[in-house]
């Protein structure tokens, strides 16, 4: 045992194999994926647990999945469809809304859920140490279990309208599919995990994500076709990544629209910086955002 | 035996105090337009001693430059009034938040029970708790299938394990969290008196658990008001005093300078540069036997003894006597009586006692404030350290019925016919 702790700078320095450093600051790119996929258990039980406590004590359960998008079709096909006669490039309305609903939705859950990281999850993170990025990637995968039954019941209504013999013909895009869905994954958890970084100190942004984002879906062709957008609004539509993702997805499902490879690549490479930056952010922050959420 | 696992150098940590968002932006800015003109932090002066009810500055230094080291398999105990810093000591070690400056260096996996049942869910059921609650902690899904049984078994719960847990009785619920925590198996366990729940039966056999992790090698850090507790488990220990480390060593010299401060320093103000400070004061009469009660025209000693902590040229000893109402009612210095306490080296320790003749106050309560300085400033204030009071008696002063209150002093008085 050693009583001169505190001469211990005076020490020679000797070679030492301490596993872990714990200093004020890190260096902004030092990030620890491996020690992540070292709880990859953690993520998978908190996926459990999102799904699972979501629907106890509900009659209905899972099925309350599929009765939101269901009703917001609903609306949308009277309101937009019916009232204001938005035209929907020949695609039964019903089919048209729930398309781009389902895709928009998975996005938009993704960014509201993880946005609230820190905020939520305070009272977790102040007593344990996890990688803080278990919480926002098990919401974008528990978020993704309800996008898949969603997107399933969509594939049932498609399959009934193209044995009812209306046209509508899923194109060679399908294969697209997880390229899209790893998209919006990507620019929710992204977005999410800025502004959960950016209000551990000043709250203002929590009240403009959630009016935010349903802005943000009349900007980006969910209740219209990238068809009829007027051209001075055209630039401001395609600088939105999430553009060329809803407008492919709807064309790999429903065979209309236009699959513009530019723009996709285009969303690609946003989602990838906006990930990176994300990631940086969040690190930064997670060290010390106990003393000031 | 002898291998270092936990190292802190020179650590301390600074939190904000009142409420985050008000001016958080003019700081913030303030340090940064600090910072790009090369200069110091303005909100980061080590040196202000922490104590709970100062209130001057908005920052408030948690833990101050702490440096211990632990080796593998001990046990250390981290003992301190409240707001001392224990929990943030903690906190800083199972990685909750970062330090402010210094280093904190570990070997081996940490798992914290900062608070047990952390993550719990209460509409999940005791078993998928069991599962979550082993993963927030650090374990594989594996690992905690390996221990499921033990760990029911050892809560007592088993016929509840499918039941969501928000039916649980809170009795049920915290030994279900204690016993997954307790089966965790890290090298290295930081504890927080996650003791005080439970009813007796439990308690024990939560020592108990805690006692044979320490024998199988494991590296404890235990934070507990619980002293027994403490001394039942820790090997080592910790004081913690105002953020700064004030003592390290045997646990049991650690609970009992504790327990010794806790009783005096409570309710002592202690101010000065600690160049010299004191180590003993009391009261006693000629005889030198303790008292705190004297009768009015007795004669009695103060026996201070006091060391010096630097060199120091020359010190200046006085007492302040004041009554229950605080006001000032005597004065006594070694300069009355032309007694000289010339230079003292570092270490060195001297005694000084006062003889008090006569005393005369009125009856009643008195505090002895103890004075060590010389003119360039004080090194050592404790104010109202020793308390004694005063009885009428029929020495001094005959009158059959009580002193008047409202008068300070007795006046020794000859009576006579002329």
């Amino acid at each position: 045992m050693s009583n001169s702790l505190h001469n211990r700078p005076n020490e020679p320095l000797r070679q030492e194999n301490w596993s872990m450093v714990l200093r004020p600051k890190r260096s902004l790119f030092e990030v620890n994926l491996r020690e992540l996929w070292q709880y990859r258990d953690l993520i998978s039980l908190f996926v459990r647990r999102d799904f699972v406590s979501k629907y106890k004590q509900t009659i209905l359960g899972p099925i309350w999945f599929i009765i939101q998008p269901l009703l917001t079709t609903l609306m949308f096909t009277v309101v937009f469809g019916n009232i204001a006669g938005i035209p929907t490039d020949g695609i039964p309305k019903i089919l048209f809304y729930m398309a781009g609903i389902v895709g928009w939705n998975y996005f938009s859950t993704c960014l509201n859920d993880t946005s609230q990281t820190f905020i939520k999850n305070a009272s977790i993170f102040g007593k344990v140490y996890f990688p803080r990025l278990a919480m926002p990637i098990s919401i974008v995968i528990s978020n993704l279990v309800s996008f898949v039954i969603q997107f399933l019941f969509l594939l049932v209504f498609l399959a009934y309208f193209m044995i009812k013999g209306i046209h509508v013909s899923p194109g060679i895009e399908v294969l697209l599919l997880p390229l899209l869905v790893l998209i919006i994954a990507g620019l929710g958890l992204g977005f999410g995990i800025i502004i959960s970084s950016l209000t551990t100190k000043y709250r203002d942004l929590v009240h403009l994500v959630t009016f935010g984002v349903t802005l943000w879906m009349y900007a980006t062709p969910v209740i219209y076709p990238l068809s009829q957008i007027p051209e001075k609004y055209k630039l401001l539509v395609l600088a939105n990544p999430m553009t060329p993702v809803i407008e492919t997805f709807k064309t790999a499902l429903l065979g209309t629209g236009s699959v513009n490879y530019l723009q996709l690549l285009y969303s690609v490479g946003f989602t990838v910086v906006l990930l990176a930056v994300g990631i940086l952010i969040f690190n930064k922050v997670e060290k010390t955002f106990m003393d000031t959420v | 035996m002898s291998d270092e696992v936990i190292r802190f150098e020179n650590v301390s940590k600074q939190y904000r105090l009142g409420v985050v968002g008000t001016g958080t932006l003019s700081h913030d800015l303030n340090r940064f337009f600090a910072k790009i003109r090369g200069k110091e932090d303005p909100t980061k002066k080590v040196g202000v001693v922490n104590t709970l009810n100062s209130r001057e500055g908005d920052y408030v230094w948690a833990l101050q430059n702490i440096s211990f080291s632990l080796n593998d398999g001990e046990v250390l105990g981290v003992v301190g009034k409240n707001g001392a810093g224990k929990s943030t000591l903690l906190k800083l070690l199972s990685r909750v938040t970062a330090p402010t400056s210094g280093e904190i260096k570990v070997k081996g996996r940490i798992a914290s029970l900062l608070e047990v049942g952390t993550g719990f869910h209460p509409e999940l059921t005791g078993k998928e708790n069991i599962y979550l609650n082993g993963a927030i902690l650090g374990m594989t899904k594996k690992e905690i299938s390996s221990k499921f049984d033990e760990i029911v078994e050892f809560s007592g719960v088993s016929k509840y394990v499918d039941t969501p847990v928000k039916r649980y009785s809170s009795g049920m619920y915290v030994r279900l969290a204690f016993a997954v925590a307790a089966h965790l198996e890290p090298e290295i366990l930081i504890v927080d008196e996650v003791l005080a729940v439970g009813d007796a039966e439990f308690q024990k056999k939560a020592i108990g658990k805690m006692q044979s992790v320490s024998k199988s090698g494991r590296t404890v850090l235990f934070v507990s008001h619980n002293l027994t507790a403490v001394e039942q488990l820790c090997t080592r220990g910790i004081l913690l005093q105002n953020g700064m480390l004030k003592m390290e060593g045997p646990i049991h010299d650690i609970t009992s300078a504790y327990k010794k401060a806790s009783v005096n320093e409570n309710e002592l103000r202690r101010s000065g540069t600690r160049h010299a400070e004191f180590t003993e004061y009391q009261m006693v009469d000629t005889n030198r036997k303790v008292i705190d009660e004297v009768f009015l025209g007795d004669t009695f000693m103060i026996e201070t003894r006091f060391k010096a902590r630097e060199n120091i040229d020359y010190a200046d000893l006085s007492l302040d006597i004041r009554n229950d109402s605080n006001e000032f009612i005597g004065h006594i210095t070694n300069a009355d009586d032309l007694f000289e306490i010339k230079s003292m080296d570092k270490g060195e320790e001297k005694k000084v006692s006062i003889k008090i003749k006569d005393i005369s106050f009125a009856p009643g309560t008195y505090y002895i404030s103890v004075w060590l300085g010389n003119k360039y400033g004080t090194f050592d204030y404790i104010e109202n350290c020793i308390r004694f009071s005063i009885k009428q008696g029929d020495a001094f002063i005959q009158r059959p019925y009580p002193f008047d209150k409202r008068a300070k002093t007795v006046l020794k008085s000859e009576w006579m016919f002329d």
